[in-house]
């Protein structure tokens, strides 16, 4: 007896890579523009980075549909907190309700591959990496997607961040200044560009730091 | 309003064809401290009065914001209020998950009021102890509309509640006619009037008072204490030193003695007509 299988998926990938790094007063997170299913390309033009609160940044790649329903369970998580409390949620309380969120649907996952990234309460920068059901930990930086396996090594050669085991605790966030950190991260996007299909033309990168927010974009190859 | 046979339960009908319960569920409105509202073509004004207990304790928060373009001031049992408002956010909250759009006004009061008048018909229940003056904005402009506990609701150009609202309506009823042109200054400038004159001789000051605004451009906001100290000063309308007339009930005492005889027993229509 062949166990019978179902003849379609409630999922779909849309590819995409993500990337965050958390510096000492300034966090970078970024993603890439292009949305595809299959070997086709749907948009050239995706917003795959969703602001769910003033001092946290959520990127994720993975089932845009399930993304988008996810942000949207966040953003209104956020606006009954902010009635109740009288204030913005902070970076690790979102981090800690996106981990419960994901694991609220264990059984039928958001299929999501995220990345959390903003300011802590004292300011520094603080990247989340999560799972698709919600393990999550607190690094100095961060990659997920289809290009993920591809920049990831070179972030570790470029950032690489002390093991959490240490002890007396050392700071993931780099000592890399904020101009050279997007520089970086744009360097990471044109490298995953060139072998990853998935990913390409462009990247959106969002910046944190003490003064508020910044935008910036770049062209990406469109093969 | 005397005490009778029929005012038991919520579920009995007078021989005259009345609610008590939803009567005197009324009557807790009216021992509240008042808010009051008015609105312009473009922006509507929440005040309210602010009494505590005693010095030792803080104020009751009678406003709260419902969403960017929503907001309640409350005037009763305010932990009735607490308990609606957190409906109405809750409303709010889920529309805008499915519609991506902002909960039209007059959609949210009829909801409210249904929400009151199931409470006007199940025994095991009773009424909500609190009016609410529910300001918002939507494409047509600026609403203000009044839910009262027997589930009726109402728009207003300006209304006000609570103890000795009357005084500030009969301010109002004066000069309602310029309120759609007004600016947004002079509908606060009204509002802080209106509230003086339910405080009848005290001094109004930013700590006795709360103001929120919600306009055109301008999300729903309370304003903060020094903005409207200062607005008071600028209007000069603090009024003279008269010591505070101390009979007026607090909000939380609103509960079922409503024959303490507070408000005058008037005439025998049923105010849930009015």
């Amino acid at each position: 007896m062949t166990k019978e299988h179902a003849n379609w998926s409630p999922y779909d990938n849309n590819g995409g890579t993500c990337v965050a790094i958390a510096g000492a007063d300034y966090c970078v997170i970024a993603a890439d523009t292009r949305m595809s299913t299959g070997y086709s390309i749907l948009t050239r033009d995706y917003s795959k980075i969703c602001k769910l609160a003033d001092k946290s940044f959520m990127a994720s790649s993975g089932f845009q549909a399930d993304v988008k329903a996810l942000q949207k369970v966040l953003s209104s998580r956020h606006l009954i907190y902010q009635h109740q409390h009288n204030k913005q949620m902070s970076c690790p309380a979102m981090a800690q309700l996106l981990s419960n969120t994901l694991y609220y649907k264990r059984f039928f996952p958001y299929y999501a591959f995220n990345v959390l990234g903003g300011l802590d309460s004292e300011g520094k920068g603080c990247v989340f990496t999560y799972d698709a059901v919600g393990s999550y930990e607190r690094v100095g930086y961060s990659a997920q997607g289809s290009g993920a396996t591809l920049i990831t090594p070179f972030l570790d050669n470029q950032l690489k961040s002390p093991s959490p085991l240490l002890l007396p605790a050392k700071d993931a966030v780099t000592p890399l200044s904020e101009a050279e950190a997007v520089d970086l991260v744009k360097t990471c996007f044109a490298s995953a560009t060139e072998r990853d299909i998935y990913t390409g033309d462009s990247v959106e990168i969002i910046i944190l730091n003490a003064n508020g927010v910044r935008h910036e974009s770049e062209q990406l190859r469109k093969d | 309003m005397f005490r009778n046979q029929y005012d038991t339960d919520v579920t009995t009908w007078s021989p005259a064809g009345r609610l008590f319960q939803v009567e005197y569920a009324m009557e807790a409105v009216k021992q509240g401290s008042a808010a009051i509202g008015l609105r312009s073509k473009t922006h509507a004004v929440l005040a309210c009065v602010n009494k505590a207990n005693s010095e030792l304790s803080s104020h009751q928060r009678k406003i709260f914001k419902v969403d960017d373009h929503i907001g309640v001031a409350i005037a009763g049992l305010t932990a009735d209020g607490r308990v609606l408002s957190r409906y109405m956010r809750s409303e709010c909250i889920n529309y805008g998950y499915t519609y991506e759009a902002p909960l039209p006004v007059g959609r949210l009061v009829v909801q409210l009021a249904d929400k009151a008048q199931v409470c006007t018909q199940r025994s095991w229940k009773r009424p909500y102890g609190v009016g609410l003056l529910v300001a918002g904005l939507d494409e047509s402009g600026a609403h203000l509309y009044y839910n009262c506990p027997s589930g009726n609701y109402f728009e207003y150009q300006a209304f006000a509640i609570g103890s000795r609202s009357q005084a500030a309506k009969t301010y109002l009823e004066r000069k309602f006619e310029s309120f759609p042109g007004s600016s947004r200054d002079d509908l606060i400038k009204d509002a802080l009037f209106a509230i003086r004159e339910t405080l009848q001789g005290e001094k109004l000051t930013s700590s006795v008072c709360t103001v929120a605004v919600v306009g055109v451009g301008e999300a729903f906001n309370i304003l903060d204490q020094a903005t409207v100290q200062a607005l008071i000063n600028e209007f000069e309308i603090s009024g003279e030193e008269a010591p505070a007339t101390a009979s007026v009930a607090e909000e939380g005492a609103g509960d079922a003695a409503a024959d303490q005889g507070g408000a005058a027993a008037e005439e025998e229509v049923a105010p849930m007509d009015i």
